[in-house]
């Protein structure tokens, strides 16, 4: 009890010295970054469960891709279960065009009397109004809207909506309905209406793409009994969700968002890590003269350590928690930024991530103050006597691999994933090996300048070189900093607008979807009438892959998850005599035109998920009947063409027998809108969907997830500027010292600046010149891979990263090192002499 | 190399030279490093002792190996051959851990450079010592050594806060407050200018004379070394001993 006492009473002095302050520093930054997503992922968790069986509405459902069979409603009758029905499908909604009203793409849910059995539906009477819960649902003839395709439509409430066939009196906007949580797109805006209404709208046809679901509650037992009768006894296209598989279909998504966010946030704690372990040196090779003394006044070495260990222990704590209360602040930002994509709102978070924080930290601070905590118990005693004697030998480096070990596993875990996070780990030190090669280069090079130039400068290059360690950490850092800046502000924008800038003037903006064959020629001649280039129609048939060589496909054995979701849905085929322009064949030969055989020309992504190779026969069923094909050739399709395109194409001659309806894309010049309008009036079965829409929604994402990056982001560049204090600092007793012998030997104020000023800019520009090369290599592969757009190099990257680099490390490093020049020389020299 | 055992003292005229009980006997203590010069001699073989009460002064001039041999005395390096016992105790006999006790049981040092811990107050520097070993009233004692320096209205203050002669006296006080049986003092003056350096050995040789401790302490200044009993000249390695002195520290 004594001795932690005695720590803690000199904690108080020590917390007050640079070294403390960068540790305590590096450690809040980092338990707030990780803390900062935890508490988000907290809410959205806490979500999750309190609104487990909102997210479907019901405590089960049967879901179909045709009308839910009568036995499931005779069991749920048996076992008294309350029940209703929804049927969701995509259609346009048109307003009236004669008073300028829009048409738009919508999501229309047709639902009974009961709906929802779970949750509340709430809405408003009129824009603006407070909402309340809805009773009871849109009674026949009306029809629920939300705000936002009023405005899209500009529609009010009591005007009529065009559904198909009918209208539709819109009497009421939704402001929350239960079984969404999360709005991925708002592509195509959630309407309401009444089962009744449904048959006279003939929206219903061949092709259509419909989820028919039958909600279930009641007992748990009954529910269960429910459940247990129908597990493994489904048809085809029919499916069982509990609360549990429809919580686990959206957690999937969110984790893998947490799991980036939480990597982004674990940069920051990396970059601490550099700062804590520079810090806790610096600090433990102040302690250097105190251990020796209480050495000699009888201290054993575990006393030595325990005195030092219970004050990083303190100081750490003290981090971690105000780390976890700024997190706990900071996550609002985050939630903030994020806020569009939930449809409910985040409950707020339980205190659990803060441990996670305060986990990371101990760990964090640990792993890194170990290696000096140990090496203090070595000070030789003779070191009151001989000041020259120092216990941190060169294989002290090897202890800090209990750090760099507590960080691959800290990753690793963050990850969810080993294969992801050892990426991560492999993507982290390979970065960081590259980074100190080439920062070790280009300081043998400055140096090696250093001839070439005079007087100050030439102090100033050969400081940096003296302090090479200490210098290609600083490098090394700013580097990275300064590169995840160039990525979020120069790269990003330059490579989207790039990516932009491939579009085709022309480019298809707008898909049309569900065409029977009897409007084929109607639907060619009307945009014939109006002149415009006759679209190209694709013919779809809706099958499931049933067997691969023979081998007939269960679901359940399909470990892959991807694989076993391609293999659940159901496909839309389609046929053609001849290779569309933007498709490209990787593998064997494209069909000619006449040819007898049953082939089928399959999509390089789908076929590597599948397993499907060269020479392989598929079965596909459609509904009902099913027949075979041979994969004759894998093709590479241009996605962002924008065109219509397909997985799996058969040979002419194999899919013409079978119910297909026709997809088609357009090029719609901007103001001629009233051509959408006047071609849903005419077949109101049709759909069209808005590209340029659904670009402006996806950009709107990417924004805000970019967004979302960049907070987490600002966390690892509050880390890189401490470190750069730390780096600083941890030379600044030498700086100070040899600062004062020049001032003795006549060194004026402004010749000792521009000795620390050169060295600090080559410091800036080294590290800008990392950091650009990096954020060029980076645009560079994500041009060439991910987008597919020619590389154009941006000279703008390394000036702004060499030119920001240099000033703002050398502003900081000045500010740092004013001590070195005002301090009077005699007073520097007996302090640390 | 020269062989300097005929020039220590052999083993009973050691004995002859001081009273019967010696509170430190150096055997037979050699120092060797090995340089790119090849081996060089910091301590030849030195061989004597000290009774309980003396005042001993280590003379020589820099570079001798005055502090090496000082280093050595109390435990704080290891020698290359020859023992050290204190109050009977072999030092070397010992583990780090082992020395640092008995270091804290019997031993007090003052350092040229004051050595303060610039964390702790006065106070809590001069308790330091009393709570290593976990004496229980460390704050009334380390209170009472530090009126009998002077320094009763400075004890709040940091090593920082105070004069150099304030900062030997608080590092007097500490080597006093455990009561020490033996006292090493290295160049105690050396930091400090004349007058200060003259009424700093005042109180180190009073409180030497309170409590019965024994000084060895280690200077170039011939004046302080005529205040101690004995003097110890160190030559490139090689001691020898000089009787008593005019003036008895006594």
């Amino acid at each position: 009890m004594n001795k932690l006492l005695l720590s803690l009473r000199m904690l108080r002095r020590n917390a007050k010295s640079g070294e403390a302050r960068v540790l305590l520093v590096a450690l809040f930054i980092a338990v707030m970054s990780v803390t900062t997503v935890a508490f988000f992922a907290d809410r959205v968790e806490s979500a999750l469960n309190r609104q487990a069986n909102e997210l479907i509405a019901a405590d089960a459902v049967v879901a179909s891709n045709t009308p839910v069979a009568a036995r499931f409603h005779e069991e749920a009758a048996r076992l008294k279960l309350d029940t209703a029905e929804s049927i969701t499908f995509p259609s346009m909604v048109a307003g009236d065009e004669s008073r300028g009203q829009g048409v738009n793409l919508a999501e229309i849910k047709a639902v009974t009397a009961g709906f929802p059995l779970r949750g509340k539906i709430r809405i408003a009477d009129l824009p603006g109004q407070p909402d309340h819960i809805a009773e009871g649902v849109p009674t026949p003839g009306t029809i629920w809207v939300p705000e936002v395709l009023l405005t899209r439509l500009k529609v009010a409430v009591g005007d009529e909506l065009k559904v198909g066939a009918i209208s539709l009196k819109v009497v009421a906007l939704i402001t929350k309905e239960p079984d969404s949580v999360l709005d991925y797109f708002g592509i195509a805006p959630r309407v309401m209406m009444n089962r009744q209404d449904l048959d006279a709208t003939k929206l219903i046809q061949v092709g259509s793409r419909v989820s028919y679901r039958l909600l279930l509650a009641g007992p748990p037992t009954a529910v269960q009994s429910f459940l247990a009768t129908f597990k493994g006894n489904l048809a085809r296209g029919e499916r069982l969700e509990s609360v549990r598989d429809a919580r686990a279909e959206v957690r999937v998504a969110l984790e893998r968002a947490q799991n980036f966010l939480g990597l982004a946030a674990l940069l920051s704690v990396v970059l601490a890590s550099v700062a804590v372990a520079l810090a806790a040196r610096r600090f433990s090779q102040r302690q250097l003269d105190s251990a020796a003394m209480m050495r000699c006044l009888g201290a054993t070495a575990s006393d030595i350590f325990a005195l030092n260990f219970w004050q990083f222990l303190a100081m750490g704590l003290a981090a971690c928690v105000l780390g976890s209360i700024a997190g706990y602040v900071a996550q609002g930002g985050l939630a903030a930024s994020l806020a569009s994509l939930f449809t409910v709102a985040l409950p707020p978070p339980t205190w659990l991530p803060a441990l996670q924080g305060l986990a990371i930290g101990m760990v964090l601070l640990f792993g890194f103050t170990l290696p000096p905590l140990l090496a203090l118990r070595k000070v030789p005693t003779l070191r009151v006597l001989r000041r020259d004697l120092d216990p941190f030998d060169a294989g002290a480096s090897f202890a800090y691999l209990l750090g760099f070990a507590t960080l691959a596993g800290l990753i690793i875990w963050r990850a969810g994933d080993l294969k992801l996070g050892a990426i991560a780990v492999g993507g982290f030190a390979a970065a960081l090996a590259v980074a100190a090669i080439a920062g070790w280069v280009l300081i043998r090079l400055a140096a090696s300048l250093r001839g070439a130039t005079s007087g100050s400068w030439r102090y100033g290059i050969a400081n940096m070189k003296r302090h090479a360690g200490g210098s290609l950490v600083q490098i090394m850092a700013l580097g990275l900093g300064i590169m995840a800046m160039l990525m979020l502000t120069l790269v990003r924008t330059d490579l989207i607008s790039r990516w932009q800038g491939t579009f085709p003037v022309n480019m298809p903006n707008r898909f049309v979807v569900n065409i029977q064959s009897d409007q084929l020629a109607a639907v060619r001649a009307y945009f014939a009438e109006r002149k415009m280039e006759t679209p190209d129609l694709y013919p779809m048939v809706r099958g499931r892959l049933v067997e691969i060589n023979g081998k007939k496909l269960v679901t359940a054995e399909i470990k892959d998850e991807r694989a076993r979701r391609t293999v659940e849905r159901e496909f839309n085929l389609s046929w053609a005599a001849k290779l569309q322009v933007d498709n490209k064949i990787l593998a064997g030969k494209f069909w000619d035109a006449d040819t007898k055989e049953k082939q089928f020309s399959v999509e390089e992504g789908v076929a590597k998920t599948l397993g499907i190779n060269l020479g392989d026969t598929l079965t596909y069923d459609i509904a009902g009947s099913s027949f075979t094909a041979t994969v004759t050739s894998l093709r590479k399709v241009q996605w962002d063409s924008f065109r219509a395109n397909f997985f799996v194409i058969a040979s002419p001659g194999v899919l013409e027998d079978y119910p297909a309806s026709y997809i088609s894309s357009f090029h719609l010049p901007p103001g001629n809108e009233a051509v959408v309008n006047g071609l849903i009036q005419r077949f109101p079965n049709l759909s069209v969907i808005d590209l340029s829409a659904i670009m402006t929604q996806v950009r709107t994402i990417t924004d805000q997830v970019a967004n979302a990056v960049g907070y987490v982001f600002l966390f690892a560049l509050a880390a890189g500027l401490v470190v750069l204090y730390a780096a600083i600092a941890s030379t600044q007793d030498e700086r100070v010292f040899d600062a004062a012998i020049m001032r003795t030997l006549g060194a004026s104020r402004k010749q000792m600046v521009v000795v620390q000023l050169a060295e600090f800019l080559a410091i800036g520009v080294l590290s800008g010149l990392i950091a650009s090369a990096g954020a060029m290599i980076l645009s560079m592969v994500l041009s060439d891979k991910v987008l597919n757009v020619p590389y154009v190099i941006n000279w703008w990257i390394p000036l702004i990263g060499v030119a920001g680099g240099a000033s703002g490390v050398a502003i900081a490093g000045l500010l740092g090192t004013r001590k070195a020049v005002n301090s009077s020389p005699l007073a520097t020299i007996r302090a640390l002499a | 190399m020269p062989d300097n055992t005929a020039r220590s003292l052999p083993d009973s005229a050691a004995n002859d030279a001081i009273a019967a009980v010696p509170i430190i006997s150096v055997e037979h203590l050699s120092k060797e490093v090995t340089t790119s010069d090849g081996v060089l001699i910091i301590v030849n073989k030195a061989h004597f002792s000290v009774a309980a009460g003396e005042a001993v002064a280590v003379v020589g001039a820099s570079g001798s190996g005055k502090s090496t041999l000082l280093g050595l005395m109390a435990g704080l390096d290891q020698p290359s051959s020859g023992k050290v016992r204190i109050h009977g105790e072999d030092l070397f006999a010992l583990d780090e851990d082992g020395r640092a006790k008995l270091r804290g049981r019997l031993v007090g040092f003052v350092f040229q450079s004051f050595q303060l811990l610039p964390s702790l107050t006065a106070l809590e520097n001069v308790m330091l010592p009393l709570e290593l070993s976990g004496v229980a009233d460390a704050e009334a004692r380390a209170r009472s050594i530090l009126g009998r320096v002077g320094l009763a209205a400075r004890v709040k203050h940091y090593p920082k806060q105070l004069s150099g002669g304030e900062q030997q006296r608080v590092a007097i006080a500490r080597a006093f407050v455990t009561e020490p049986k033996l006292l090493f003092a290295d160049e105690p003056t050396g930091n400090l200018d004349a007058k200060t350096g003259r009424a700093m050995i005042d109180l180190l040789f009073e409180l030497n004379r309170e409590r019965g401790t024994t000084l060895i302490l280690v200077t170039h200044d011939l004046n302080l070394a005529g205040r101690c009993g004995r003097r110890l000249t160190i030559d490139a390695g090689v001691v020898s001993t000089e009787e008593h002195q005019a003036e008895m520290a006594m």
